[in-house]
Formats: C-alpha cells, structure tokens, sequence
C-alpha cells in the first residue's frame, strides 16, 4: 500500500477508473495448447494481464534424489519479465516472486492426484509476459488449465480472484492501480465444483464482516472464471469435431 | 546437508495424534483454541535498538530492531523504512539447510511484513527527517534459534515486541541539517498486529500447531489480528484446502484467541 | 441416480459424470456417490448403466506385459537405460537380451545395442519403487533395423488398433505395411514403399487428432482410398515382422 492517492479509485457513480463497477470482473481469454514442448500450455489475457504457463510432467526429476517414493513432488516457478511492468525490473527472482512461486505451487498441489506419480516431478512454468494487477491469481487460473491440457488427472479446476477495498467499497478483481492505492487485497483461489479453498492470503485492512462478504463475491467471480475456463478446454476439441464434420 | 528423517513422523505417532483429535485433545494436552507456554525477554542486546527471544513451547526465536538513517525509497520520499528479513538458520533444525534464504524463510519475512505494515505498527510517515533525503530507517531481523512449529507466531512476537520496547536517539534539524541528540525515544507507534495460526487437521482447526502437529496437518491458515479486531493480513500455506464455512469458522478463532495473545505483549515502556 | 453427460461428450477434470451406482472403466473419482472425471476426455453411455471414460492426453504408465518400442539412451556395465517415453526410464540388462552366459568384463554393451538404437521390447516388472524392466528375448522383440517411427499421445493408442483390430488392420490391407503398436504410443510402420509408410504416418497422425469424433473408421477409409497402391508389392504375411531383428 502507498501513501497518497494520485487518481480517485471511485467515481461518484460508483464507476472505477476502468469503467467498471464494483462487482465486474476484467475482460478475460484463455488459449490452450499453444506449445509444442509442454505437456500442457494455456495462455491468459485478464485485463492488460498477459501470461503463459507451461506444464512438463509427470516427468523424471532432476535432480533425481528431490524425488518423493510415493507421490509426485510439484514445482513452481513463477516470473515475471523485465518488460512486463512499468519501470524494468531486474530479471533475477526477487523474494516476491519466490513467495509467489509457493503460494501458487500450495493453491495447485491440492487439485493433483500426486499419489498416481511416484518418483516423479510435474513442474508448472509461469511467466508473466504483461502486468496489471492480479497476476497471481490470472496466473492459477491459467496453470489449472494448463495442468489439465497436460492430460494429468485432477480432482477439479483451480480458479482464482482477488477481492479489494476502494474508497471502503468492496470490488472483485483489482487492476494495477487499485491494488497498489487501494485499502486492501484479498487474493483467493479455489476448486470450484468441491468448494474447497486452496490460496487465500490478505493485505491491508478487512472487517470480520468484509472478510465474510469479501469471501461470498469472490466465490461468485471464481464460479464465472470456471466457465470460461472449461469452455477454453473443450474448444479445441470442439473446433477439431466442427471441421471434420463439416468436411462430410 | 538436511536431515530428511526429521520430515517423516511415525505412522503410530500420527495415529496418536489424529485419535486424540477425534475427541478434541491434542497430544501435549493443550485444547483446541490454547497457546503453549510464551516466554518473552526484551532488552537482551544491548547493540541493538530493540530486541526480544520469544519461547512459544519448544520454538526460541530472536529479533533485533536496528535503526539508522538512510535516503528513502524513489517512490515513497516522505515515508520511513521498513524492512523484515527473516532466517531459519540451520542452527534451529536438522531441517534447515545452509544457503541463502529460501521459500521458507521468504514467506516468513514478507508476511510478518506484510502484518505489520498493514496494521501500521509503526507510523512510517512520522519518521521523516529531510523529505526525500533522508529518513529513519528500521531493520528489523528474525533469526529462528530453535524450531519447535508455528515460526510465524513466535517470530511475529518476537517482532512486535522488540518494536514495542526500541528505543533510538531522537533527531533533530539544525540549519537544514540532521543533529542526533542524545535523548532515547520509542518508535512512533499506531496500532498492534497479533498474529494466530490456525492448523487444519481433518476436520479440526487448532491454534498453535506443534512441530508433530504441523507434519500431520492439512493446511495452515494465518490471520493478523488489530487492536480494533479487524484483519490486517492472511496467509494460507501449505498445500490443503479450507471451505467456506472452515474459514469462518478460523477468523472467529483467531480474534477470539488474538486477545489472551496480545495480553502476553510488553507494554512499550518495559526493558 | 442420473447420469449428467451424454455420450460421446468432452469433459473436463472435476466434471461430475453421474450420481448414482454406476459401472465405470477410466479415470474418474467418486466422492459421496457422486462420479467426476479426473482428466480431459471423451465419456461414453454403455446401455444407460456403464461409463466408461477416455482420455484425451497422458502420459504412458508402464505395465507388465505392455509391449513397448525404446531408445536406448545409455550403455552401463550390465545393462542399458532405455527410453520408453514415460516419467519412468526403463532398464534393460544383459540377461534379457542374451540367451548364452555372459562374460561382462569381456563384453563391450555398446556392440550389441547402442545409444539411439530403437528396440521392440516387454515390460517385465515394474512396481513404482523400482525403474520398469525390460526384455527383448521373446519372440517378435528385438532390435528395430528398418521403418519410420511414429509417435502419438499414448492414451490414443486404442484407438489405432480399433475394435478387435478394425483399424490396424484397415491400415496394414489398404497400405500393404506392418506396425509393431508400443502401448507407450510408439508405432513402427514398416513396408516395402516408403510412400505407403508415409501415407501410415499420416492416417496414424489422423487417427490421433480425430480420435474423439465418431465415424472414424470411415474417414481413415476415405482418406486412404487416395492412395494409389502398387499391387504388386506385397508384404511377407503376419507372424514376420520384418522390421525387427533379434539381438545376438
């Protein structure tokens, strides 16, 4: 959170400063199986947010003694490009994208029936190519669709949001300047069809009831994402069937 | 090189433990909701500004405050200077390896930042000396001597109340210039996170998991509590789940147990 | 009990297929009577009673008795590791290769299989603890000395075989060539005319992309009825598998 507020986050109409209102999500696009050398690959567009994931596993892992004997171990390696933010960033980690980098790995990992892969490594790959606010949880919703491109069994999707605070309105889906000048940011991923909560992590200042309400309207926002999600997974299939058919 | 023999509970003692949850006991007979014992010394360092060992049960955590004056941040020219880093340093647990910091030790500093700067414990924009030139700067740095679970109770502790009980020479500005005089003022102070994490194991929360508890539990949970009881951080870890009605359920936990908590906190005039 | 999908449909993992008692076949998972798909893939209704479950991508899991084609990718001191496009490597030693005592000190390994040879084998265990092991004694293994190499996703493998080999046998009468069918989704087409292998690889890469939509026995007739073949160049019968040589 920084100190002075440059823009007026709200208008009195309620409008945010991208025309949106409190309870409307970015445009969002997600493309599957655009790489040749991934097991599984998607591509998200969320806003300005543009990132892609790619998925290598099940896999051997190098180095081989990381291997656990009864399940697969998952890695996480979550960057972001030196081009992708307004004053260039260095292109080593910082600790911020270590940190990310286990979160996303943890918000995963429960969706993965790990125990079908022993000795084996499934390593996710994000890189952020465009950022604008949210690129964790753009970035789960992404390696979710990723992961299941890559044919590894899933007990469900993983669909992620962030809830935050303007002018002390609650909204879903902070852009960059909401999350930076806001008055908090609520992060939260889940698996939609089991209801099970798999990141949530909080900055800034949240009642016991914005929690609560802050909670329900990111439960909401994900169910949405989830169908956007699905329907980029069975497009491609779907595409196949439409032009073979149509060639009869 | 780590010991990966102490990540591996027996399956007897992870039986034990889950059976006692089953009827609400835990394996060191503490309830559900109950802290384990919290030692807190300020004061031991004297080089530091600030200082404090936290003992919550078998972990021992040591946080120094050093201060001094430093240019601000571009972004940030009328704001002070925060930074936490923390360590889990090989000396705590055969499970800690040497190196440089790892995930582990990242988490630790950015949420116990994160907690702190969110509940704004201390008034940043209050230690400006020069705007833009020069500013207090508060180093704030969490060694873990002993790992006995819950580092990020313990080390929030040990933070806050090192903040709390930090004293520095106060400045002034003479002629367009900074002078230190020797008068020993506390840290401009707002208001005080208590940090409580909440273990998931099956279907039981329970607040201040054990070393075994944490090798058994499903998922952790960490709410930053305020002196207004709102939530001024969160962080799930841990790769398990919660649902909706679990959550709930932790956030009423952790403000109910955040006030016994932060009756363990030295008052700021203590040493 | 209800069945929520209809047949021939795509889903996706943590769809929910059925409530109910069901007979199933694939990867899915109940949770309280309720039956979800683990992976991306195609269901199909059986009698109204039975679900059965197709994926659409994954990797290959190594069986005993599954018939694999490897690439030798290292030469050791009694054995060599093989490739069998898998997270798992494959191990073959000396013993499965040879019929006659060996002298391993005197032996150079390399002589007999080196590193790229391509090798028909079977799986002769494999236990997740330990690599899967392989020989190439019995009859019909061995060494691959001749034919092109096609790779699919090995869920799809089926399918290229077809029911009680409709399909392999389409392709092995229409193009006058011989497969060997690696379960792990590795087909060797062998044939006289490296045309009619090449028009193989095709229909294969055909069989593989259009798996999903039904009439597909019928467009791979279709589209190799274009093939003009050569009357003539008639191919040793079944039970000789060209391509394959036994190591000695």
């Amino acid at each position: 959170m920084s100190g002075e507020k440059p823009v007026k986050l709200l208008d009195e109409k309620g409008i945010r400063t991208d025309g949106r209102k409190p309870n409307e999500l970015r445009p969002l696009k997600i493309q599957v199986g655009l790489l040749k050398n991934a097991d599984g690959s998607a591509y998200i567009e969320l806003g300005r947010n543009k990132i892609i994931v790619a998925v290598y596993g099940p896999r051997e892992a190098h180095p081989r003694h990381v291997v656990i004997p009864d399940r697969a171990i998952v890695r996480c390696r979550y960057h972001m490009a030196p081009f992708s933010v307004d004053e260039r960033k260095s292109p080593g980690f910082s600790r911020r994208e270590i940190e990310l980098s286990k979160v996303i790995r943890e918000a995963l990992e429960p969706a993965i029936f790990i125990e079908e892969f022993p000795r084996t490594a499934i390593d996710i790959f994000i890189e952020v190519l465009e950022a604008d606010g949210g690129t964790r949880t753009a970035s789960i919703t992404a390696a979710s669709v990723a992961l299941a491109d890559a044919g590894i069994p899933l007990k469900d999707l993983v669909a992620a949001t962030a809830i935050g605070k303007i002018n002390g309105q609650l909204v879903i889906d902070l852009n960059g300047l909401e999350d930076q000048y806001g008055e908090g940011d609520m992060p939260i991923a889940m698996m939609p069809s089991l209801g099970q909560i798999t990141l949530l992590q909080a900055d800034g200042r949240f009642s016991g009831e914005e929690f609560e309400e802050g909670l329900k309207m990111a439960i909401n926002a994900i169910k949405k994402i989830y169908r956007i999600q699905k329907e980029a997974l069975k497009k491609r299939y779907l595409e196949i069937s439409k032009e073979v058919l149509e060639s009869e | 090189m780590n010991d990966k023999s102490e990540l591996i509970i027996s399956k007897i003692k992870k039986e034990t433990i889950l059976s006692l949850l089953r009827k609400n006991e835990r394996i060191d007979n503490r309830a559900l909701d109950e802290y384990r014992k919290i030692q807190i010394t300020t004061g031991l360092i004297g080089k530091a500004n600030g200082s404090a060992i936290v003992k919550l049960g078998d972990t021992t955590v040591i946080t120094g405050v050093k201060i001094q004056i430093d240019k601000p941040f571009p972004d940030t020219p009328d704001r002070g200077i925060q930074i936490v880093n923390a360590e889990l340093i090989p000396l705590a647990s055969p499970i800690f390896e040497p190196g440089p910091p790892g995930e582990d030790d990242v988490e630790l500093s950015r949420v116990v930042d994160r907690g702190l700067r969110s509940a704004e414990i201390i008034k940043l924009d209050e230690l400006v000396l020069i705007p833009g030139e020069k500013v207090w700067a508060i180093f704030i740095d969490i060694y873990a001597l002993d790992y006995g679970g819950n580092i990020i109770d313990a080390a929030a502790l040990a933070s806050v109340s090192a903040i709390l009980t930090t004293k520095y020479n106060k400045a002034v500005i003479e002629n367009g210039d900074v002078r230190i005089t020797d008068e020993q003022v506390p840290l401009p102070l707002g208001s005080i996170p208590v940090f409580v994490t909440i273990a998931k194991i099956g279907d039981k929360l329970i607040v201040d998991p054990s070393y075994e508890e944490e090798l058994v539990m499903d998922a952790r949970i960490t709410f930053v509590i305020d002196d207004n009881n709102n939530i001024t951080g969160i962080q799930k870890g841990h790769p398990g789940t919660f649902t909706y009605g679990e959550l709930i359920e932790a956030k009423n936990l952790a403000i109910r147990v955040s006030k016994e908590l932060r009756e363990k906190l030295p008052s700021v005039h203590n040493e | 009990m209800t069945i929520y999908v209809k047949s021939k449909q795509v889903v996706i993992p943590g769809e929910p297929l059925a409530y109910g008692r069901y007979e199933y076949q694939g990867p899915i998972y109940i949770v309280r009577q309720r039956i979800y798909s683990k992976v991306i893939g195609i269901v199909e209704i059986e009698d109204k009673k039975k679900l059965i479950l197709i994926p659409l991508k994954g990797k290959y899991m190594p069986r005993e008795g599954d018939i694999v084609i490897g690439k030798i990718v290292d030469v050791g001191l009694t054995g060599w590791t093989v490739d069998i496009n898998s997270p798992y490597k494959a191990v073959l030693p000396v013993s499965e290769v040879l019929s006659r005592p060996t002298d391993a000190v005197k032996l150079d390994l390399s002589k007999l299989l080196d590193i790229g040879d391509l090798i028909v084998a079977k799986i002769l265990a494999f236990d997740y603890t330990r690599d899967p092991l392989l020989t190439i004694k019995e009859s019909k293994l061995g060494k691959i000395t001749k034919g092109t190499l096609v790779e699919i996703t090995p869920v799809k493998i089926p399918r290229v075989i077809g029911k009680k080999g409709s399909m392999i046998n389409l392709l092995k009468n229409m193009l006058h060539v011989e497969l060997v069918i690696g379960k792990n989704g590795r087909i060797l087409v062998v044939g006289d005319d490296p045309l009619m292998e090449a028009w193989a690889v095709m229909a294969i890469k055909k069989i593989e992309r259009e798996a999903h939509i039904p009439g597909l026995t019928n467009r791979i007739k279709k589209f190799l009825s274009k093939v003009k073949t050569d009357k003539k160049a008639g191919l040793s019968s079944q039970g000789n598998i060209s391509g394959v040589k036994r190591v000695k």
